[in-house]
């Protein structure tokens, strides 16, 4: 009992900080943390011996993330909706949506893909090959994904304009 | 210079900037920067952007635990997976048979009126087994695609002598490819087949089931292959996939909420 707590427990910051930069809400990222050690304890003994047990939690934690968001996306209820990169931006005026460039408005701005892989492997620290697991994709995804990431920050951060990275690509 | 002589690519430069570069590696990226002044200023800006993210989130990984994150108060509760932090609808019922024998972990299951444990189920193994068999298809891994789904519906349903339909888990992010027509003893069992736009696939297996009532979900791995099988209305269903628990069992609460309807159909000829 407490060997499992004492290998779980050391990963909470980390998945309350992934909670809190995708869904931006204190509450909410606690409740996902929640559900997301509810999931690991139920599931514990049917998980990888040899995997990575924080790139495990990271990958139920996001997969709770998007079910989640999808449900929203389906019910018509729009809170981080924003996370779905097929969501339109609901007109806001590029100039207006300024405001200070806080680091975290230029990440919402990315489509989730982009932001999980930059969240895991800037802030994080996984490996690529961590990332890729954690995301379901080939380790080339991973990289590719990242650059863009990287390029659409540099321009959020240049400019200050979410509006503006929309119309990129 | 190096003991890698490959040129500098962009996985280079990310691994300059997260910190993954071998010493003797660093040192040659780091050269070729110094040649292209542009990408230098680029991969310096990518530097920063990282130096403020983690400064940005740090303050939060700092902060003392709260107490209903301590594994011991989680253990100690009893509600229902699906959570609070999200408006999900009708969270189904479930029970997590892990690996089979590590026993019966009941979750809200005072919402099932009736409870029945099945025994081994067989119809599991052979979801398992047609699985493995037709998701690594590439030229031919269904039948009758999802284009003619009238007909892929009508047919299934009439083989089956059930009515069989298909759900629909666009909302999970999987799309129908199609079905086809399984041996299952001397009956017919229903595949259907769906992927994601990362290719991953799974399946819902059904088939006329020996047993009546309802039984909670069961869970069963097998290597990398998950599966969920459960037994409603006369019905066997099998959700199965090469994908984490976690999802595989959303998955598999949908289908049993689009499925269930189907129940009273089942004096049909």
């Amino acid at each position: 009992m407490d060997e499992i707590a004492a290998l779980i427990e050391p990963q909470i910051p980390a998945l309350r900080r992934y909670a809190v930069a995708l869904l931006r809400d204190r509450e909410a990222a606690d409740d996902l943390v929640q559900d997301t050690l509810e999931r690991a304890l139920s599931g514990w003994s049917g998980r990888r011996r040899d995997g990575d047990l924080r790139a495990w939690l990271f990958t139920i934690e996001r997969n709770l993330f998007l079910g989640t968001v999808r449900r929203r996306g389906r019910r018509g209820i729009d809170v981080g909706a924003e996370a779905l990169e097929q969501v339109p931006d609901p007109g806001a005026d590029p100039e207006a949506v300024m405001g200070a460039r806080d680091v975290l408005t230029g990440l919402d701005a990315l489509p989730e893909e982009q932001r999980s892989v930059l969240l895991l492997v800037a802030v994080e620290d996984l490996s690529y090959a961590e990332a890729a697991q954690v995301l379901g994709v080939p380790l080339g995804t991973v990289m590719s994904r990242l650059s863009r990431a990287r390029e659409r920050m540099r321009s959020f951060l240049e400019t200050g304009r979410t509006g503006l990275l929309r119309r990129v690509k | 210079m190096s003991g890698d002589p490959r040129p500098v690519g962009e996985d280079d430069l990310h691994g300059l900037i997260d910190g993954h570069l071998e010493p003797e590696r660093q040192a040659l990226v780091e050269a070729w920067l110094r040649g292209n002044p542009a990408r230098a200023a680029e991969v310096s800006a990518d530097r920063a952007l990282r130096e403020r993210l983690r400064t940005r989130l740090a303050p939060i990984a700092e902060e003392a635990i709260p107490a209903r994150l301590r594994v011991a108060n989680i253990r100690s509760r009893h509600s229902p997976i699906t959570g609070r932090w999200l408006p999900v609808a009708a969270a189904a019922v479930f029970c997590l048979a892990v690996g089979g024998a590590a026993g019966w972990f009941g979750h809200a299951a005072r919402q099932v009126p009736t409870v029945t444990l099945a025994r081994t189920e067989p119809a599991t193994d052979d979801a398992v087994a047609a699985f493995r068999t037709y998701v690594v298809e590439a030229v031919h891994p269904v039948e009758v695609r999802a284009d003619e789904k009238p007909h892929l519906v009508t047919w299934l349903s009439k083989r089956l002598g059930r009515a069989v339909t298909t759900p629909d888990l666009t909302a999970y992010g999987f799309r129908l490819m199609g079905g086809r027509l399984l041996p299952a003893g001397s009956e017919s069992a229903a595949m259907l087949m769906y992927d994601d736009d990362h290719g991953t696939r799974l399946t819902l297996y059904s088939r006329v089931g020996d047993a009546d009532g309802r039984t909670v979900f069961r869970f069963a791995r097998e290597g990398d292959v998950a599966a969920f099988s459960w037994v409603d209305g006369g019905m066997s269903y099998v959700v199965t996939g090469r994908t984490d628990e976690a999802r595989l069992l959303t998955v598999a609460q949908a289908v049993d909420a689009q499925v269930r309807g189907l129940a009273p159909d089942r004096q049909q000829p």
